[in-house]
């Protein structure tokens, strides 16, 4: 009921104000709560109603007349009433009396022996509500709380960046001095080849060298040996062969 | 606090006539007094967590009294006695 009443004298309000400072308070500088009466939240029920006798008479009727008269006053008073508008016959007593003394009494019973159950299946129905309620709020406080602690997380790993940072830089220190020392193997290896060359080609030049001349030195002995020299040296070599054979066959 | 702004439970009964002069009889001052008795009856007797039979019993009653008096004319001439 509250609620229903501000919330009629909100807009109201809100147009006495002027319309820029309406628009602001509406758009971006809207209060929360800042003022005595704010909208949210909505103060609860109260538990229990007004008391009230026999289910009629409200008890403050009672406690109005208890220093006067004592707890019997309004009940003589109620008695005393009745007695005269009977008497009277200010209350006139006809079929509709009896009408509503069934109903009353039909009534009565039912309330006195189905009441309990009513109210609770009704509480039952209210709790109902009021956990659903409680459980989405609840639901999204979690929901909202666990964003927080991923937050949170995601700043801490955030943290860890500079580390992040310092591996990648050590991977490429990496990469270059692995890039670095392969070129410097592969001039090694070109410088070795060219160096093999030159060694290769001054042997190979010696070698040839070599070959010639113990040709040429054996081509020009050959051609030296002429057929007579070769006729004294055969013979010579037979003579040499005699002797030989004689000494041997001394010998033995 | 001052007389016009209590309600009429608290108003003692040698202020009533005081009371009574400050209270506004235009239509509009009518139906807010009316507004404001409806909403504190309602407030205190049917907005609540735990209600028993007296918010509609009270207002059921009201009613069977105010129809009676609205017909009392009728009835009257169904009396038991002609003297009483």
């Amino acid at each position: 009921m509250l609620s229903r009443l501000v919330l009629r004298a909100a807009p109201a309000a809100l147009r006495a104000l002027p319309p820029p400072v309406a628009v602001g308070v509406l758009h971006t500088t809207r209060p929360l709560h800042t003022t005595q009466q704010s909208l949210a939240p909505v103060p609860p029920l109260p538990e229990k109603g007004g008391e009230v006798r026999h289910g009629l008479i409200p008890e403050e009727f009672f406690q109005f007349l208890y220093p006067k008269t004592g707890v019997t006053g309004p009940y003589m008073l109620g008695t005393g009433l009745l007695l005269y508008l009977l008497s009277k016959e200010i209350y006139v007593v006809n079929h509709e009396t009896a009408a509503a003394a069934c109903i009353l009494g039909v009534i009565i019973y039912g309330i006195k022996k189905f009441g309990a159950d009513v109210a609770a299946f009704a509480d039952k129905l209210n709790e109902e509500k009021l956990a659903s309620a409680r459980a989405m709020k609840s639901e999204s406080i979690e929901t909202l709380q666990k964003a927080i602690e991923e937050e949170k997380k995601e700043q801490w790993r955030a943290e860890g960046r500079s580390y992040l940072f310092d591996a990648k830089r050590n991977n490429i220190a990496m990469l270059l001095e692995a890039n670095y020392r392969e070129r410097l193997l592969m001039v090694y290896n070109e410088v070795k080849k060219r160096l093999d060359y030159q060694v290769a080609m001054q042997n190979l030049k010696r070698q040839k060298e070599q070959d010639h001349m113990i040709q040429w030195v054996e081509k020009s002995v050959i051609q030296s040996i002429t057929p007579q020299q070769q006729k004294e040296s055969i013979a010579k070599c037979i003579l040499d062969l005699k002797a030989l054979s004689k000494s041997a066959h001394a010998a033995v | 606090g001052p007389l016009w702004e209590r309600p009429l439970l608290e108003v003692r009964l040698g202020e009533l006539h005081s009371w009574i002069s400050t209270c506004s009889f235009s239509p509009q001052g009518l139906l807010g007094a009316v507004q404001r008795a409806w909403n504190s009856y309602c407030a205190r007797y049917i907005h609540v967590k735990q209600g028993g039979p007296a918010g509609i019993s009270m207002l059921l009653a009201g009613y069977c009294l105010l129809s009676y008096g609205w017909n009392y004319q009728h009835f009257k001439r169904h009396r038991w006695q002609k003297y009483h």
